[in-house]
């Protein structure tokens, strides 16, 4: 692998009550680049994702084993400070889910909650995060309007402008682009290779020529196991297990 | 084939008949009574109806039919329910978030916690009053404003709760976890998440314990007293609407029993403005709510 890995996923499993759903993962998530997790539904991509920023924390009955350890830091240890761990981390969620309150304040909750109060610098942080997401030009004149009254492939893109706002280190996407229609989508993912030189981007997608645009870095999980992952042409090209192999021909989805 | 299909036709379609006939009728009959019930009141009411009404207390033989006003039961009523309602609020928007956000919506103390409100909505008022006269008692209180503001607090409190609660359950999990994500502490999500989400409900919470604090008789009967003076400080007693057509209905003058119903036109009336500028506030705080 070369470069660093801002995260490293070992030994993690995850149980929720009796059912395991990741079976002892192992993967490095190099930086600056797309990494894309596919697999069919129900194979544990978004569970994979939400142990990344410990949102597996607030879903009930869900037990952790093993390590991700970001920035050298095991985000499991008892000692490590949630809300910093999820800092360092944007989310765009399969429904985009916008903050009840108006297009500004959205961008500026994340860094008004981690101290940012002078009026000044958060105007500018809010400008120049829509800017970053393709939203600015759409919404400059209505900062003030309810978020919920934007369209849903406007929602998204605010979401991403309020996650990028706390400036994190590390994008994360639970199949970004599954409520958006096609021409949503595209600027979404047009946003999220743009995002790749800064950050480092981790994206879920059960839309294998989403994967083909977008991904690096691609891994393949399973019935909750890691069955490959490596660069993305590569696996595209020659898929090493025969189970990546089916998935990708699409004899099993 | 044909003939058992069309009975069977014909069958639905009484059967569609009946139960839009019972509707109908059902809403009527709701409808009429509201009607009825304010007209009643209106009508009764006109002859006792004056400005001095509204802005006297009772004079010597008020209670005979003699000049005065029931201001003093006006200001009551509105000092006790403010106040009532003030101090449930301050109790249940943070036990409501208790339930909701430090506790899980599903975990056995907040299921418990939800059975023992319901319980506790459901305790008649007079049994409030009655728990009221025995802590006053104990605590060598008089009757009192203050008296009468914590037990219709009490009355008030569960009302409230259940119904913001009620609310804070239907806001979607992804909503505070798009906050958690954010890097937000509960606290932090709660207030500035949970509670804007809701304030709607919050506001109909508020409303609907206020409506049914202002408008009790039973759980002030012995706690706040009866004066026919305006209460000055909070260990003064306080006379309150309900109490005053109470009393006015029991006397033997049909011009105080007119009063009453007067007295009654007053209270509704004090309810409708209160639901009025509820509806007005709730448009405002419904603005940003995401659906």
């Amino acid at each position: 692998m070369n470069g660093e890995t801002p995260i490293s996923i070992r030994n993690l499993s995850v149980h929720y009550g009796d059912l395991r759903v990741l079976k002892d993962v192992n993967l490095d998530i190099p930086a600056r680049k797309i990494t894309v997790v596919i697999g069919p539904s129900g194979c544990g991509k978004t569970t994979l994702l939400k142990s990344l920023n410990r949102m597996l924390d607030t879903a009930e009955g869900a037990r952790v084993q093993g390590q991700v350890v970001l920035d050298g830091e095991n985000i499991y240890d008892p000692r490590t400070e949630v809300t910093r761990i999820r800092r360092k981390m944007g989310l765009l969620s399969q429904k985009p889910q916008v903050l009840p309150m108006s297009i500004y304040e959205n961008v500026a909750y994340g860094p008004r909650i981690h101290g940012l109060r002078a009026k000044a610098e958060l105007d500018g942080r809010v400008e120049h995060y829509l800017r970053v997401a393709g939203l600015w030009e759409e919404v400059k004149d209505r900062l003030r309007d309810p978020a919920s009254m934007l369209s849903v492939g406007q929602q998204q893109r605010l979401c991403l402008a309020r996650g990028l706002a706390v400036e994190p280190e590390i994008i994360l996407g639970d199949e970004p682009t599954s409520a958006l229609d096609p021409q949503s989508s595209q600027n979404v993912e047009r946003r999220l290779t743009e995002l790749k030189r800064d950050y480092t981007v981790v994206v879920v997608t059960h839309i294998l020529r989403q994967a083909r645009r977008i991904a690096d870095h691609l891994a393949f999980l399973y019935l909750g196991e890691l069955v490959e992952h490596g660069p993305a042409a590569e696996v595209f090209a020659a898929p090493k297990d025969p189970r990546t192999k089916a998935y990708l021909t699409g004899e099993i989805s | 084939m044909n003939g058992r299909a069309d009975a069977r036709l014909g069958r639905r379609k009484r059967t569609e008949l009946f139960f839009r006939t019972l509707a109908a009728v059902s809403a009527a009959i709701v409808l009429l009574s509201l009607l009825l019930i304010l007209g009643t009141i209106l009508w009764k009411s006109v002859p006792a109806l004056s400005l001095s009404m509204l802005t006297q207390t009772p004079r010597g033989g008020f209670y005979l039919g003699k000049e005065g006003g029931i201001l003093n039961a006006i200001v009551g009523s509105l000092d006790l329910a403010l106040g009532a309602t003030a101090l449930a609020f301050l109790l249940s928007l943070p036990l409501a978030l208790y339930l909701n956000v430090y506790k899980g919506r599903a975990s056995k103390t907040a299921v418990w916690t939800r059975f023992f409100l319901d319980v506790l909505w459901g305790v008649p008022s007079i049994v409030y009053g009655a728990f009221g006269f025995v802590v006053m008692l104990a605590l060598g209180l008089r009757a009192s404003l203050l008296a009468g503001i914590l037990t219709v607090a009490l009355l008030e409190l569960p009302i409230m709760t259940r119904a913001i609660d009620e609310v804070m359950r239907l806001v979607p999990r992804e909503l505070t976890d798009a906050s958690a994500s954010l890097g937000a502490t509960r606290f932090e999500t709660a207030l500035k998440v949970l509670v804007r989400q809701s304030a709607p409900g919050i506001l109909t919470g508020v409303l609907l314990a206020f409506g049914r604090g202002i408008g009790d008789a039973a759980s002030v009967l012995f706690t706040a007293g009866f004066t026919d003076r305006i209460p000055g400080s909070l260990a003064d007693p306080a006379a309150t609407l309900p109490l005053a057509i109470f009393f006015q209905l029991g006397t033997p003058f049909p011009e105080v029993q007119q009063r009453a119903y007067a007295s009654a036109a007053v209270l509704t009336l004090i309810i409708l403005l209160i639901s009025l500028a509820g509806r007005a506030m709730s448009r405002k705080v419904t603005r940003h709510v995401v659906k």
